[in-house]
């Protein structure tokens, strides 16, 4: 038996065999189930919202239900700052500001800077919080930036006012837990409550070194992670700037 | 076919006897990173388990198929294809859970536990004592894992599974949470303290002094 299993034509045979098998399972499981997965990310993305503005202990269990009840998404092309349709509307899927579009030459812009992406799209998905009577209490803004090691995806939840923060919430990064992952931490997360992103209409917002809570335009860096620090400093002068939703933030369009 | 007699040994005796972690230092890794809460560690020890048990069960049942110039690799692939279906599974049906134990379920293809029993027992055994092997591997680093992951979420965090146990100052309460237990790497101490425990109940397992 021994003899037989060494050769060539065995040996090639059972590889391509298992290697079959394998690939029918795996694709199987991946087809099979990406319908659930794609439900579960899509909640997700809500509760994320929720956590942004600052509802999430409200809705408990009730993702979807709170998120129908208090969330609206809007569509905002960021070089003017006023609201369109949605891009999507009538093909049947969401729209996904860091999909296809975010590449197609049509529909995105060269990005200067060190922010880590090259191209932006053009129309961003944000998100109004309303209250009870339907005015807007909260605006979300989806950002994005690279840290250390990859590009981090958050939700910057802003007043009214369209300055002051009110949480800024990473849902999607790779930075080094327990260093960079801190990001992800709630005591970090709440320095960010109260702070202003403009001063006299110029984008402020720093994160440093010893910011101390009394500065209204400084957090905290995070020890162990200056990289990853940088890189929300980068990112959130982007998307605060005039090329990010600084036009819009101007505009504030949502009191119209 | 073996008797029930070898069959039970062959699934308890890995938990005090030969464990995985204790006896063979394999799988140290995830056992530090995971066990900082109690649910992760349940469902990478459920995940690893049956990983384990499944490899061992398919490798067995093709053990006198397999040339053995490949067979490292005809085990890594299906390993890794029992892998990626247990994480498709993870998504589908416990997102969060997913999100948290984040790379070390695709690192279970590396874990040493897996492919071991796979090159030392399930290459020469029948298939049904090989799933058992499996099985009784995974237990016994199950074992481990939650004994770790139940000390480490108590004095760390004051809950067992979430729900409090010891209130936290922060809550209100009178316990100082342990922040050293938070840390993946105090999974060592503990480790360590549990080798030198089972040790002590099972001195033949004592390596001789060089």
């Amino acid at each position: 038996m021994s003899a037989k299993k060494e050769t060539l034509g065995k040996t090639v045979g059972v590889v391509l065999a298992v290697c079959l098998v394998c690939s029918i399972i795996v694709s199987g499981a991946a087809v099979g189930l990406r319908g659930l997965q794609n439900t579960n990310a899509a909640l997700d993305k809500k509760s994320n919202i929720l956590v942004a503005a600052g509802l999430a202990e409200q809705a408990a269990g009730d993702i979807s239900g709170t998120y129908a009840k208090f969330v609206e998404e809007k569509f905002v092309d960021l070089a003017t700052g006023e609201y369109v349709a949605n891009p999507a509307e009538g093909t049947g899927k969401p729209y996904n500001m860091y999909g296809k579009v975010s590449k197609a030459k049509d529909t995105s812009s060269k990005v200067e800077g060190n922010v880590g992406f090259s191209r932006r799209a053009n129309i961003a998905n944000i998100y109004h919080i309303k209250d009870a009577a339907g005015d807007v209490t909260r605006v979300i803004l989806p950002i994005h930036g690279s840290g250390l090691w990859d590009l981090m995806y958050g939700f910057l939840a802003l007043d009214a006012d369209g300055n002051t923060v009110r949480e800024l919430v990473y849902y999607q990064h790779k930075e080094t837990p327990g260093l960079g992952g801190e990001i992800q931490n709630p005591a970090w997360q709440a320095l960010w409550n109260g702070k202003k992103l403009f001063n006299d209409g110029e984008v402020a917002i720093q994160v440093k070194k010893q910011a101390g809570t009394q500065d209204p335009y400084a957090v905290d860096a995070l020890s162990g992670a200056t990289l990853t620090s940088n890189g929300v400093q980068n990112t959130l002068s982007y998307w605060a700037g005039q090329n990010g939703f600084g036009p819009y933030l101007q505009r504030q369009s949502w009191k119209s | 076919m073996a008797d029930t007699k070898e069959m039970k040994k062959a699934l308890f005796e890995p938990i005090l006897g030969s464990n995985p972690i204790a006896l063979h230092v394999l799988g140290i890794c995830s056992a530090l990173a995971i066990t900082t809460k109690l649910e992760t560690a349940l469902v990478m020890s459920l995940a690893l388990t049956a990983v384990c048990a499944f490899s061992n069960l398919f490798i067995s049942l093709i053990r006198n198929q397999i040339p053995s110039s490949v067979r490292i690799i005809i085990q890594m692939t299906i390993i890794a294809s029992l892998v990626i279906v247990v994480d498709q599974i993870l998504k589908a049906y416990s997102y969060e859970i997913s999100k948290q134990l984040s790379v070390f379920v695709g690192l279970i293809i590396t874990n040493c536990i897996v492919m071991g029993r796979a090159e030392a027992y399930a290459m020469k055994s029948p298939p049904m004592m090989s799933f058992l092997d499996g099985i009784g591997n995974g237990l016994g680093y199950s074992f481990i894992l939650i004994v770790i992951a139940t000390i480490k979420e108590l004095f760390g965090f004051g809950t067992i599974l979430g729900f409090e146990i010891l209130p936290l100052v922060t809550n209100g309460g009178w316990y100082q949470g342990n922040g050293l237990l938070i840390l993946p790497f105090s999974s060592f101490f503990l480790i360590g303290g549990m080798i030198w425990f089972i040790r002590t109940i099972r001195p033949e397992q004592v390596e001789p002094k060089d």
